[in-house]
């Protein structure tokens, strides 16, 4: 294989600047009620994460549903516009550019969708589907365009003549193929994984994280991985970002994450991996309470109602930012009691 | 070979059976792999034609409105007599036969031969209740993609004034119409066609709300297509099926229409042969020479019909809860 793309690979120089930087990024969605549709709240789904995605790697996004990792997914994408903050890609700020101004950016970063079935138009050819990118930027000839839509269908797996099958003639994974294709048509530098593999059949999904890992090499892709499954996470990522109602409440390498987390969040998540071997008894960190709505944040960390270690006049009040955790390197969460000048 | 491969089990099991290097080309083991079942790839459409023709009503329908097509095409051959000429000297005029082997649905008040003026009278109701819908789906069409699109002001102006031509009861609304603008068939169909646009405009604006948030859109707009680029090539092709059901639905809908305008003198004029204008000419005779009244409407019940149990195959179909 090519180049080395693991978080233990050597570190460039160019590989210093992040790909993508994050700062401050906020989506608030209005909540409308009553007869006359008026604001009666709003819901920070994405409430100031600063993070940075470096070049060349695969940084896993894991959290509950509804803790805004897809949000943020398409934020980044710009399918949805972000409140506030800024999105820097390539050193470019791409937070609010228009149309025209987006027609590179476009090529460049791609999103995979979570359901085939849906982000498939179940009327076009699936040669047609994967096309479409070329035929936006007026890429190529139709032979040539032919050409390449086939030559992706044989990267992904498939085979040439599928072009002119229609998405509901596959199966979910061969579904998930043609999407992959699609996104990978324009050489996209970056691509957003929005759980591709959770609505697939789990004898399946094993194939497709490893079509995505292989290709990632292959074609020295940097990918946001979100899922809200660890194991899955734990597959593709160099590393984890751990999502908890709009905050990034732990962020290091996959390896420190797996032996050594942190957060008491990403522990109590971690202890929820089903493991093969029942006689394995582990320790489990069970959570009380529902995750509290977003419309209506606890004070203090948004963790601590049902955080196992919160102290009383502290963790109630005060609203921690990511911190370095002692004696880790490149390892931060937002824990008062674990991380930063008051870490234990 | 088509209902195997419907067959989810099939469709989905082993499908990829290597993968351990998926990106070589999928193996032995990769399952149905589509070319081994069909030769020739499959366009939802078809499936929905597929699963239409098995249906017996939905093709009973067809049958009917094809015939009547036929019939409405053909008519200078098909009908024995001429339709408007009246067949014998004055004083015979007001014979009103009733059916016999010379003429087989008998004769009207003015002697002239009643099957081929129902005959010539499908060349009218057909051909008008198509038009009607054809033109209130493309204006109603329009009308919801661009309320359903856009939202916000533009919709809610856009669907209050749809919403208050349904405030009124249809049919007088289209007398009113009919009225103002003078009898004529092109006024009948100006009249229908305002009064039905709503509903397409309706469904159309609901199908293109669920459709562009879908994620194939979104997949279109993260590619960098325009709006337009969207909505033409993605919103307005998947939202066209239920117009498509129901303007059927609506050409039986709009023939009746037509027909009651007619009936009411607001429509086809005598000696015009329209179906509903023959029913009004005759009705107060429907005691004492019932064939004057019962062909002409059997005429556009067997139409009205014809439509029905097509629109409802096309339905069955082509229902987007079938369309995998």
């Amino acid at each position: 294989m090519s180049t080395p793309v693991t978080g233990s690979g050597t570190i460039t120089a160019e590989r210093t600047t992040p790909l993508v930087e994050l700062r401050k990024l906020t989506k608030v969605f209005p909540v409308r009620g009553g007869v006359l549709q008026r604001q009666v709240g709003e819901v920070r789904a994405v409430d100031g994460v600063d993070l940075e995605i470096r070049r060349g790697e695969a940084l896993g996004l894991v959290g509950e549903s509804g803790c805004g990792k897809t949000t943020l997914g398409r934020m980044l994408v710009r399918l949805l516009e972000p409140t506030s903050g800024t999105i820097l890609f390539d050193e470019d700020d791409v937070t609010h550019a228009g149309p025209r101004d987006l027609r590179q950016f476009r090529q460049d970063v791609q999103i995979i969708f979570q359901d085939p079935s849906t982000s498939l138009d179940p009327r076009a050819q699936v040669g047609h589907a994967i096309s479409e990118g070329l035929r936006i930027h007026g890429i190529g000839d139709r032979a040539e365009r032919r050409e390449r839509v086939g030559d992706m269908l044989e990267l992904v797996g498939l085979k040439r003549a599928h072009a002119e099958r229609y998405p509901h003639e596959f199966s979910g994974g061969q579904r998930q193929r043609v999407g992959i294709a699609r996104a990978l048509i324009l050489r996209p530098r970056l691509v957003v994984a929005d759980e591709p593999v959770s609505a697939l059949d789990v004898s399946v999904q094993a194939q497709v994280l490893n079509l995505l890992k292989d290709l990632q090499t292959e074609l020295d892709l940097t990918l946001l991985f979100i899922a809200h499954n660890l194991a899955v996470v734990e597959h593709v990522s160099d590393r984890v970002a751990v999502m908890y109602l709009g905050r990034v409440v732990e962020l290091t390498d996959r390896d420190t994450l797996y032996r050594h987390p942190t957060h008491p969040y990403t522990q109590a998540l971690l202890s929820a991996i089903p493991m093969p071997d029942p006689r394995n008894r582990r320790k489990r960190v069970l959570l009380q309470g529902e995750i509290p709505s977003p419309m209506d944040p606890p004070s203090g960390c948004r963790f601590h109602p049902r955080c196992p270690i919160a102290e009383e006049g502290l963790c109630d009040v005060e609203d921690p930012p990511l911190m370095d955790v002692p004696r880790d390197v490149d390892h931060e969460a937002a824990c008062l009691l674990r991380a930063g000048p008051r870490a234990r | 070979m088509s209902d195997q491969f419907l067959d989810g089990d099939l469709r989905s099991s082993g499908a990829e059976a290597d993968a351990k290097r998926t990106v070589q080309p999928a193996g032995p083991g990769e399952g149905p792999s589509p070319d081994a079942l069909l030769d020739k790839p499959t366009s939802i459409w078809r499936l929905g034609m597929r699963r239409f023709f098995r249906r017996k009503l939905g093709v009973l329908g067809l049958a009917i409105v094809t015939l009547l097509t036929l019939v409405a095409l053909f008519a200078p051959v098909l009908a024995p007599y001429d339709p408007i000429q009246q067949l014998d000297r004055v004083e015979e005029v007001q014979r009103r036969d009733p059916p016999s082997s010379e003429h087989l649905l008998g004769l009207d008040s003015n002697a002239r031969d009643q099957l081929s003026r129902i005959i010539w009278g499908a060349r009218i109701s057909l051909p008008l209740g198509v038009s009607i819908v054809m033109v209130a789906i493309m204006i109603g069409a329009a009308i919801g993609a661009i309320a359903g699109y856009f939202g916000g002001a533009v919709d809610s102006v856009l669907m209050r004034i749809m919403d208050v031509i349904l405030g009124f009861p249809a049919l007088l609304l289209a007398v009113a119409i009919a009225y103002v603008l003078g009898p004529q068939i092109r006024n009948v169909l100006i009249a229908v066609a305002v009064v039905t646009l709503p509903q397409y405009a309706r469904v159309m604006r609901s199908s293109v709300l669920s459709i562009k948030e879908i994620d194939y859109v979104a997949a279109s707009q993260a590619l960098g297509a325009s709006s337009w680029r969207m909505l033409r090539t993605r919103i307005l092709p998947n939202s066209l099926t239920p117009l498509i059901v129901l303007g059927t639905l609506g050409i039986a809908g709009a023939i009746l229409e037509a027909a009651a305008l007619s009936f009411l003198g607001l429509g086809a004029q005598p000696p015009q042969p329209e179906w509903g204008a023959m029913l009004a000419q005759e009705y107060t005779l429907i005691q004492t020479y019932p064939h004057l009244v019962i062909y002409p409407g059997l005429a556009i019940m067997i139409t009205v019909l014809g439509f029905n149990l097509l629109g409802d195959g096309l339905r069955d179909a082509f229902d987007p809860s079938l369309n995998e």
